[in-house]
């Protein structure tokens, strides 16, 4: 038998290797998941990995995409990471990036069809506001009055969804949309359209800012007081107090941080890709990116690395459901999978695995 | 303003122009691709439109090759989905939901030689851009009546997905249908907010049995509102996209059952052949687009006369919307002996004369 031994420190290798080791394992398991499906696997794992990125006939277009798809959830996930270290669980960030398109793309309907330059720049900080709004929610019920910000930050994203439906259908419906539900499209408007900064790469303002948001990220985990607070917030809660860490300035904080890139998000979505308010306008990026988060450590460099990898198998499999005609449950349970497997072998980031033959329990 | 109206016209000759010059070579073999918002099975609408594309696959055998996506979401992924159709050869992509009508237009832009087909939407920005719907408003006329007739508490219910102009129809024709053979009849609308949610639709059919209506409509895909009436003995409904056989003969009496084989096969054929133009579909139960499912469980007259109001609509003899109508507010909608012009039923926003409550905004 073997046992478990908790190791004084987290493995410096293991940290790395683990999320390699886990995307191994899904491809062999999804293999035969695709395998017992009756399709190949290898061109399955392929058409998933591989296309996406270097296919001649896709790659021109998918590589940009894999900016576009990674961007809200880097962003947003991000944000996330910073409460998560600090133990503030803000589960919300769905309704937040809802929120924040809300504002941001009412601004913009507000001016068409004018043109100015301050437009886009309005818009953006609308949409930040109307992210930080939504999660100052849970967040000051928490300091005031303990509620549970994991249950408040959550449902407040229903209530979210049910004023985006409201919103499409009525104060933000396009008037010339022959009484449909929906805005205008704002990627047709172009003042305040977040197109393609370079054509052909996939990279606006979104992604921009999602890889501003890396580096702000990392500079303020590595070298700010404010990264420690955090990090000692969640790593020994009596010793940040000792160090004179306000708990609920931090969650207020946090909550803030997180809300306005979420909102940040979304507004970039609705300006750029999605281009309009639509009742079926969130897309789940709030919730896929707590996964992100997890999946990169709460690290800002392996949340940009998570992030790309999620946005692969999400483009990637898109592929293989219509190359291989793989039904889109198969490709949710791969997804399914490497999560599984990124959570499984963390174990091996803390623990020691023992082979114990004979020697009895001491 | 002046600039908006010179590209408004603009557009308009460019369609114009396209119509004329829309016809293709003859093809040897038809890549036809589908984007589903929903999976293959899910009971409603996106199964009764993968049934359609498995009977082009029937149909032409090996001149056709086809392909799916299903569970694709509306807006940005739905664009992604639609480029890698097109780049990946498709000749002719279906796009089979309303939510699909910005990207398909956007995709369409960048594959002027890929055909784009649009279900229920009404943008159709370039020449490679077709619509296609079907007159579902002519199958509520027909449940409408044996709605009317059936109604004992004169209370009908209906489960209502969104206030857009489709769903608003289907109440209307319903209505009138089933005042036109029972003056008492009041129509109880509820607001879903989805298309499908299992649990959502069974609260809605839920509070309407408690209300007292024994008769209940949908506009929602799942069968879920079929297992509450189920329970209550005497509350009959109507399946909804598919015959939702399983419910017969009670309380599922009869169905609207979308049928998008015939629209498929032609659209495909006439790409093989060479014939294909750009165009605006919306066809009926006499296309055989919309279809009635069986009638059960209700008396020989009651089906005598929802046969009947069939029969006409086919035979273009009875239309559901036929003047004197007012609209909810008492004004003139519809003089005497006139029909509502499409565009009227298009762009509808209003009820007719005699139905309680608001259209939410």
């Amino acid at each position: 038998m073997f046992t478990l031994e908790k190791r004084p420190n987290p493995s410096r290798f293991w940290t790395v290797a683990t999320p390699v080791l886990a995307v191994v394992l899904t491809m062999i398991a999804g293999g035969i998941m695709f395998a017992m499906l009756g399709k190949d696997p290898v061109a399955a794992i392929r058409t998933i990995f591989w296309d996406p990125l270097f296919d001649p006939q896709f790659a021109s277009y998918s590589r940009p995409q894999l900016l576009v798809k990674a961007g809200p959830l880097i962003l947003i996930a991000i944000g996330l990471s910073l409460g998560f270290r600090a133990g503030i669980w803000n589960i919300g960030a769905e309704g937040q990036y809802i929120m924040g398109a809300i504002f941001g793309a009412a601004v913009g309907l507000a001016f068409y069809p004018d043109e100015h330059w301050f437009i886009l720049p309005l818009m953006v900080l609308a949409g930040a506001f109307g992210g930080w709004l939504w999660a100052m929610i849970p967040a000051i019920l928490r300091t005031r009055f303990r509620t549970n910000e994991i249950l408040v930050s959550l449902l407040l994203v229903y209530v979210a969804q049910s004023i985006l439906s409201s919103m499409a259908l009525g104060a933000l419906r396009n008037p010339e949309g022959g009484g449909f539900p929906g805005s205008r499209n704002l990627s047709q408007y172009p003042a305040a359209a977040n197109l393609e900064l370079v054509a052909g790469t996939g990279m606006h303002w979104g992604v921009v800012a999602a890889f501003m948001a890396v580096i702000a990220a990392y500079v303020l985990l590595q070298r700010h007081i404010l990264g420690f607070h955090i990090r000692l917030a969640g790593q020994a809660p009596r010793a940040a107090r000792f160090a004179g860490v306000n708990p609920d300035r931090l969650v207020l904080l946090c909550f803030g941080v997180s809300g306005a890139l979420a909102g940040l998000a979304g507004l970039f979505e609705v300006a750029g890709p999605a281009g309009q308010i639509s009742i079926d306008f969130a897309s789940g990026y709030g919730f896929t990116a707590i996964i992100v988060a997890f999946l990169g450590r709460l690290n800002p460099i392996g949340i940009l690395l998570a992030g790309l990898l999620m946005a692969l198998t999400y483009i990637g499999g898109e592929l293989a459901q219509f190359m291989l005609g793989l039904p889109s449950a198969a490709i949710q349970a791969f997804q399914g999978m490497l999560l599984f497997f990124l959570l499984a072998v963390d174990l091996l980031t803390n623990y020691r695995i023992r082979w114990a033959f004979g020697r009895a329990a001491g | 303003m002046h600039r908006r109206s010179l590209l408004t016209s603009a557009a308009a000759f460019g369609l114009g122009l396209s119509l004329a010059t829309g016809a293709f070579a003859q093809m040897d073999k038809v890549k036809a691709c589908f984007v589903y918002v929903g999976p293959i099975n899910d009971g409603g609408w996106t199964q009764q439109h993968h049934a359609g594309a498995t009977a082009v696959a029937e149909t032409y055998g090996d001149k056709v090759e086809m392909v799916y996506q299903e569970n694709v979401p509306e807006g940005a992924d739905a664009e992604r989905v639609l480029t890698q159709m097109a780049l990946s050869g498709c000749n002719i992509v279906f796009a089979t939901s309303f939510g699909f009508m910005d990207a398909t237009n956007a995709v369409a832009a960048k594959f002027p030689n890929v055909m784009f087909e649009h279900a229920t939407g009404y943008k159709r920005e370039h020449p490679n851009v077709s619509t296609y719907n079907a007159r579902f408003y002519e199958g509520r006329a027909v449940i409408g009546t044996i709605a009317g007739l059936m109604t004992k508490s004169n209370k009908i219910g209906y489960i209502a997905s969104f206030p857009i102009p489709e769903v608003i129809m289907g109440i209307n024709a319903a209505y009138l249908a089933a005042k036109k053979v029972n003056p008492d009849a009041t129509m109880n609308v509820i607001w879903a907010y989805t298309w499908y949610d299992p649990a959502k639709e069974a609260d809605a059919a839920k509070a309407m049995i408690e209300q007292g209506v024994d008769v209940i409509m949908q506009h929602t895909d799942s069968t879920a509102p079929m297992a509450e009436m189920a329970k209550t003995p005497g509350i009959i409904g109507f399946g909804q996209a598919t015959d939702m056989a399983d419910y017969k003969p009670t309380p599922r009496v009869s169905s609207i059952i979308d049928n998008w084989a015939p629209y498929y096969i032609k659209r495909v054929g006439e790409m093989l052949d060479g014939t294909y133009t750009q165009g605006d579909a919306w066809e009926g139960i006499a296309g055989g687009e919309v279809q009635i499912g069986e009638i059960t469980g209700v008396p020989d007259d009651v089906k005598a006369a929802a046969e009947a109001v069939r029969d006409g609509i086919a035979a273009g003899t009875l239309h559901p919307f036929t003047g004197p109508i007012n609209k909810q507010d008492g004004s003139a909608w519809l003089a005497e002996g006139q029909t509502a012009p499409d565009g009227d039923l298009l762009g509808m926003n209003f009820y007719v004369e005699g139905i309680a409550g608001d259209i939410p905004k």
